[in-house]
This record gives C-alpha cells, sequence and structure tokens, in this order.
C-alpha cells in the first residue's frame, strides 16, 4: 500500500519539479502564465515548500497504538492550492498538524523550505510556526475578548515586529474586514470570525497557509466567500495554501486534490474542471 | 515578545478577571499587611525599651546579688539575698570614680487612698536616687538624706500612682495609706516623680518611692545572717563614661573581699549590658511576631499559586492558540509569571499602606494605661514589598511552567 502510493506520489512530483524548472521563477502575480493556468503548479528556484517521505504518527494510548498516518509522501510547490480529502479518522488533521509544525511525526523526514523540521526543538518550531506558516482551524481559535485587530496582532508581537498595526491593518483589508478592526469575536459572525483568523494566519507573510476544514463550521454561501479569500490569497500574492474539506464543491475550487484513508495517500491529482469565486 | 508586551498581555488578562484577580490579591493584602502592622509594633516596642534604658544615664551600673556559679549551674540573679546597704555604702567610700549609689528594694504594696485601693509596686531607696537613676521630681520634693536617717513616714509617687489617685489634684502633704502584708501605716506624699514613660518591663511611673530604712523598718526586715539589711540591688553611679569598666572591676574586688567568697554571689551590670539584653528580647519579639504574619503572607502566596493554576487551566485553548501563532516557551512563561508577580506586587503596595494603617491605628491605643507605640521603618517596608514581589514570582513559577509546557495540539484540543 504505501509503497503504491509513494510511488505515484514521487512520479508526480517529478513531473511537476521539472515543470517548475522550466518556468521563469514564482511571480506573485495574476498575469503569470502558470500560476494562472490551474492544476499547473510552479517551483521556486529550490526544492518544494513541503517535501515529506514516509511520515508516520502513532499515538500510544495505554497498550493500544493508534497508527494515524503510515507513511505519507509528498511533495508541495510554491504557488500551489490544494485541497485534502478523505473519510473521517483518515488522518487529515493528523497530517496537517504535522505541516503545520504543531506537532511531530513518530517517524519519516519533512523538509520545509528545504529544512528538516521533524526533528526540531519545541522553541525553533514554534519560530517556524510564527515566520513561515499560517494555520487556520476550523474552530477558529480567536482569543476571546480581543478586538480584530488585536487578534492579528498577535503572531506579530511573538515576532517583535513593530509596525505591527499597520501591517495587522493591511492583513485585515485582505480579508475585507477594514471595517470591523475594533469588534471582539463575539461581536463578529462566523465568517468574519474566521476572515478574522486568516488575517491572523497571513499577517506574517508565511509561504504557506494551512487550514483545517476552514468552511466546516459555516454554511455553503459564507464557506464560498472564505474559499474565495483563499484563491485570491493564491492568485494574487502567491502563498501556497493547503486545506482540508469534505466537501466536494470546496475542493473543486483548488487545482489538485489529496485523497487520504487509514493514512494512507490513495489519490493524488489535478482537478478536472477548476472553479473560480466571483 | 518583549517585556513590555508580555506585561501588557499580562494586565489585560488580570482585567479581564478583575473580581478573581482582586481576591487573590486579598491574601497578599494582608499578609503584608500583617507583617508591616506586627513588626511595627515590635519595633515600637524596641524603640521605647531602648529609650528607656538610655534615658537611666549612660553612667549607671548595676549590682545585683546572685549570679553564684554552682556546679555549672547558674542560679537565677537576685535570688541569693547577699547584698547589703553595707555594701553599698563601702562601694560609695571606696572607690574614688564612684559618683553615688543608690541602694534599691522593693515589694508590692496596697495603696489606700480617698476611698481608693490601688495595689502598687513600692521602690524604697536613698535621696541618691534622683541624681544616680536621673529621674527627677516634677512636684514637691525628693526625701532628703535626713528624712531617709529618720525613718520618715514620708512618700513620693510616681506619675501614674499621682494621677490614678489624686487625678490633676497636688498629692504633695496628703496623706495615704499603705499596707504590706498585715501591716498598715499613713504616710505623707511629699513629691511626685516626673513621668518616664515606660513599656516592656514594668513602668516606672507605676510606682511608689520611699526612703529605704522606712521599708527596713517598718515593713520588712529581711536581713543577712551577720545582721545586716538586705537590699535588691545597688544603683551606682560612675563619674566618667570611661572609668565604666576600671568601676565594675573594683566594685568586684571590694565586694568579694567584703563577702569573703571564691565565687561572685553578685555581679555587676552596666546599662549597656541591660540594653543589649533588652534588645535581644525585643528583637525576638519582632522576629516572632515578624513570622507570624509572614505565614499569612505565606498563605497568600500558596492562593496566588491555587489561582494560577486554576487559570491555566482555564485558559487552556488560550494558551494553545498563542502557541500555535508562535509564542515560545518564555513567552508563556513570562506572560503567567508576570501576571501573578503584578497580583503580589499590588497586593504589597496595597498591604503596605494597610499595614502603615494598622500601625497608626495600634499607636493610638492604650492598653493598661501604656501607649502602644508602633514604628514603621523604611527597611520593614522594602522588605515586605520584596518578599511580596517574590512570593509572586516562587508561587507563579510552577503554573507559569506548566502553561509554558503544554504541548500546542493538547492545548488546542482542550474544552
Ligand atoms: N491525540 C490522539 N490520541 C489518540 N488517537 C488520536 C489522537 N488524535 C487523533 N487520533 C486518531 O488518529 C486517527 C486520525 O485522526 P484525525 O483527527 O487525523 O482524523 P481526521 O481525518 O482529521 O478526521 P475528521 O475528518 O473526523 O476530522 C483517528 O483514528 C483518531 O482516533
Ligand atoms: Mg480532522
Amino acid at each position: 500500500m504505501s509503497m503504491r502510493a509513494t510511488g505515484r506520489i514521487g512520479d508526480g512530483a517529478t513531473g511537476r519539479r521539472g515543470d517548475g524548472a522550466s518556468g521563469a521563477g514564482f511571480t506573485p502575480s495574476p498575469l503569470d502564465p502558470h500560476a494562472s493556468s490551474p492544476g499547473r503548479p510552479v517551483a521556486s528556484s529550490g526544492g518544494p515548500v513541503i517535501r515529506l517521505r514516509g511520515i508516520t504518527k502513532v499515538y500510544r494510548m495505554g497498550s493500544v497504538a493508534v497508527h494515524a498516518l503510515r507513511g505519507i509522501s509528498l511533495d508541495v510547490y510554491r504557488g500551489e492550492m490544494i485541497a485534502i480529502m478523505g473519510p473521517s479518522g483518515s488522518g487529515k488533521s493528523t497530517l496537517m498538524n504535522i505541516i503545520g509544525c504543531l506537532d511531530q511525526p513518530t517517524g519519516g523526514s519533512y523538509e520545509l523550505d528545504g529544512v528538516e523540521v521533524s526533528q526540531l526543538a519545541d522553541d525553533e518550531l514554534a519560530k517556524v510556526r510564527n515566520r513561515r506558516i499560517g494555520f487556520v482551524f476550523q474552530s477558529f481559535n480567536l482569543l476571546p475578548r480581543l478586538p480584530a485587530l488585536r487578534q492579528v496582532e498577535l503572531p506579530l508581537i511573538y515576532a517583535g515586529a513593530d509596525d505591527r498595526r499597520t501591517r495587522a491593518t493591511t492583513a485585515l483589508e485582505l480579508v475585507g474586514l477594514t471595517d470591523r478592526m475594533h469588534h471582539r469575536p463575539t461581536e463578529l459572525s462566523g465568517g468574519q470570525q474566521q476572515r478574522v483568523a486568516i488575517a491572523r494566519a497571513l499577517v506574517n507573510q508565511p509561504s504557506l497557509i494551512l487550514a483545517d476544514e476552514p468552511t466546516g463550521a459555516l454554511d455553503s454561501q459564507t464557506s464560498l466567500e472564505i474559499i474565495g479569500i483563499f484563491q485570491q490569497l493564491n492568485r494574487e500574492h502567491g502563498i501556497t495554501v493547503v486545506f482540508v474539506t469534505h466537501e466536494h464543491d470546496i475542493a473543486e475550487h483548488t487545482r489538485r486534490t489529496i485523497h487520504l484513508r487509514d493514512g494512507l495517500v490513495v489519490s493524488d491529482g489535478p482537478v478536472a474542471n477548476p472553479r473560480v469565486v466571483g | 515578545m518583549g517585556v513590555i508586551e508580555s506585561f501588557r498581555v499580562a494586565l489585560q488578562s488580570l482585567d479581564a478577571n478583575r473580581l478573581r484577580s482582586a481576591l487573590t490579591m486579598l491574601g497578599i493584602i494582608i499578609g503584608v499587611g500583617a507583617v508591616i502592622g506586627l513588626t511595627s509594633v515590635g519595633r515600637g516596642a524596641q524603640n521605647a525599651v531602648t529609650d528607656r534604658i538610655q534615658g537611666m544615664g549612660t553612667n549607671l551600673l548595676f549590682v545585683r546579688p546572685g549570679s553564684t556559679q554552682q556546679g555549672g549551674v547558674r542560679s537565677a540573679a537576685g535570688s541569693a539575698p547577699t547584698l547589703t546597704m553595707e555594701d553599698g555604702e563601702a562601694i560609695a567610700e571606696e572607690i574614688p570614680t564612684v559618683l553615688g549609689v543608690a541602694p534599691e528594694a522593693g515589694g508590692f504594696v496596697q495603696v489606700i487612698s480617698q476611698g481608693q485601693n490601688l495595689g502598687t509596686r513600692i521602690v524604697a531607696t536613698n535621696a541618691m536616687y534622683p541624681s544616680v537613676r536621673n529621674h527627677n521630681v516634677a512636684d514637691g520634693e525628693f526625701f532628703t538624706r535626713q528624712q531617709v536617717e529618720s525613718r520618715s513616714l514620708v512618700v513620693v509617687l510616681g506619675a501614674n500612682v499621682a494621677r490614678t489617685l489624686f487625678g490633676d489634684a497636688s498629692p504633695v502633704d496628703q496623706m495615704i495609706g499603705l499596707s504590706l502584708g498585715p501591716r498598715r501605716m499613713s504616710f505623707r506624699v511629699i513629691g511626685v516623680m516626673e513621668a518616664k514613660g515606660g513599656t516592656g518591663f514594668g513602668n516606672q511611673d507605676d510606682v511608689v518611692f520611699m526612703p529605704i530604712t522606712t521599708m527596713q523598718e517598718r515593713l520588712s526586715r529581711q536581713r543577712t545572717p551577720g545582721g545586716q539589711h538586705v537590699v535588691g540591688n545597688l544603683n551606682v553611679q560612675v563619674a566618667e563614661e570611661r572609668e565604666m569598666d576600671r568601676t565594675v572591676q573594683e566594685i568586684g574586688e571590694l565586694l568579694r573581699r567584703r563577702h569573703r567568697v571564691a565565687q561572685d554571689d553578685f555581679h555587676v551590670q552596666s546599662q549597656q549590658d541591660i540594653l543589649e539584653t533588652a534588645n535581644q528580647i525585643t528583637g525576638i519579639m519582632t522576629i516572632l511576631l515578624g513570622a507570624i504574619a509572614g505565614i499569612s503572607l505565606l498563605v497568600g502566596g500558596i492562593g496566588i499559586m491555587n489561582i494560577m493554576l486554576v487559570s491555566v487551566t482555564e485558559r487552556t485553548r488560550e494558551i494553545g492558540i498563542r502557541k500555535a501563532v508562535g509564542a515560545r516557551w518564555r513567552d508563556i512563561m513570562l506572560q503567567f509569571l508576570i501576571e501573578s508577580m503584578v497580583v503580589s506586587a499590588v497586593g504589597g503596595i496595597v498591604g503596605i499602606i494597610l499595614g502603615v494603617a494598622i500601625a497608626r491605628i495600634l499607636a493610638g491605643l492604650e492598653f493598661s494605661g501604656q501607649a502602644l507605640p508602633a514604628v514603621v521603618t523604611a527597611d520593614s517596608v522594602l522588605t515586605a514589598f520584596v518578599v511580596s514581589a517574590a512570593v509572586g514570582l516562587f508561587f507563579g513559577i510552577y503554573p507559569a511552567s506548566r502553561a509554558a509546557r503544554l504541548h500546542p495540539i493538547e492545548a488546542l484540543r482542550y474544552e
């Protein structure tokens, strides 16, 4: 099982790498021929943003071992927009947490921007989460009582940045929340809360935005708005986006979909007819 | 994250839980307040005792009976009836550096006057007493040498006794009755001593003075086997302070010769010795009071730890979110440490204000006719503040490290 999945992803990755190498490097512009052509990811001058090889995760619960991931290998290139799908319990969240450096794999290798991160110490992982990754959760995970602007400033505080107010404002503008900057989470709708969370994820200009069922708590109309924001960030700012979803019509808004089952990749390929919001 | 940011985050979360923060502070406020209040009483007592002992004059020596070393057992000072009137006279006459000697004998009497009955201490001495003890008459006269020799039935009242019996009226030339045991006699009041104030060890103002000869003749007949009159102790005034040590030595030699003993059956103390002993005792008292209050400060600290642990558990998700966006171990640690230190430091400041107020109130109170002095010193305030901040730091470390060690995913999953 694991051999087959790995082999296929390996093939795909090789193909993509060649394709990317022929391009003239990454330009975050909607006019870029590669970026505008769905299913054709663009590689940066180096290797993939994410390079997973044989990632396993075993949870030990007393004497029982739960094999949540059994050997995941895949490459994600700069500028890609990917949906991860699969039945409940297939290991999607586990994988996202490992990619997001919130958790560490039991085995295997994970290179982020060419740097092995699977063995980093806690504080180094914190730094990676802060500088390179923006994480969006299904349950928004905003701090209670804090106004939107403060929520977005949080990663900048831990980064020690000094132009926090301006950068947080810009991030909120990007997600279209200029008029809600001083609202607290309780004064915002679910969609608006998720926009604040997205602004928080992108404020430190990460190379990667990860989202675990970002639309899971939202109605379909709001879900489409959120996906529209991801598409816009991906298209206009070249941010790599990987998200988990259960819904096919949401997954169709990406250019590549990866299916998991029982902790393994069972399919990984381009979306036939990618849709664009708006 | 910088320290200023950590402060802001900590203050925000304290502000979000105002009631809880205030209740946590209460423990520290009470602890620090108690430390300041109680140690101020201790310090006040110490100062008062020091003042009083120093008020007796610097050139004073006390000769007391006893303090004999017998088989390694030191018998209590003052227990052996070995010091006599004649010893005092010999010291005054034979040692040139001695200006005067006032023997002292005491007992308790009932004073009966104008229908009132007052139990008080009696000090029987000679005419040298006011100059030797640096304690003067405020009204009327002290008894003279002649009155002592003639065993006159006269008394001089301590300031409190005079006020209690006669109020604002002058007691001079009034008659009072004294009864010691079954005897009862009438005495004429010839003077009132100035108030010395006094705390700690008996009050110098709650005393009736009478000629020592009168006491020996009329009230107490304690004598040595040789038939000499026994005294309680001798107050010796030395001419110059630098002659103190030599005088102590000469008194020793003289008394050893007179008593014909191998081992001293008396001991000589200077005012400095007494001051040291008194300071030791009041110092221990201050430490004890401080320690009792310190326990409440400790309890306050444990209260902080308790609340901080609850707070860490309650805010597990918040910690998870902070870690997910890049907070490091020290960021979380600092946030919670600053929280507990702010609680204890603010509590400390309020506690200091409370403690000073307690000291003020105590200083205004009177216990059995004596003002209770309370002195707040800068060092006790500083110590209380530093200790309370340290308490916050110490009791904050464990909860903060629990928070900082949380795994981001587990923290985010926490409901
Ligand atoms: N902390 C944990 N301890 C033990 N087992 C765990 C833990 N987290 C996840 N698992 C197990 O790992 C497997 C994968 O879980 P995961 O949350 O990744 O699934 P998922 O694909 O995200 O599912 P869903 O679509 O329901 O969110 C499951 O069998 C789950 O029970
Ligand atoms: Mg999941």
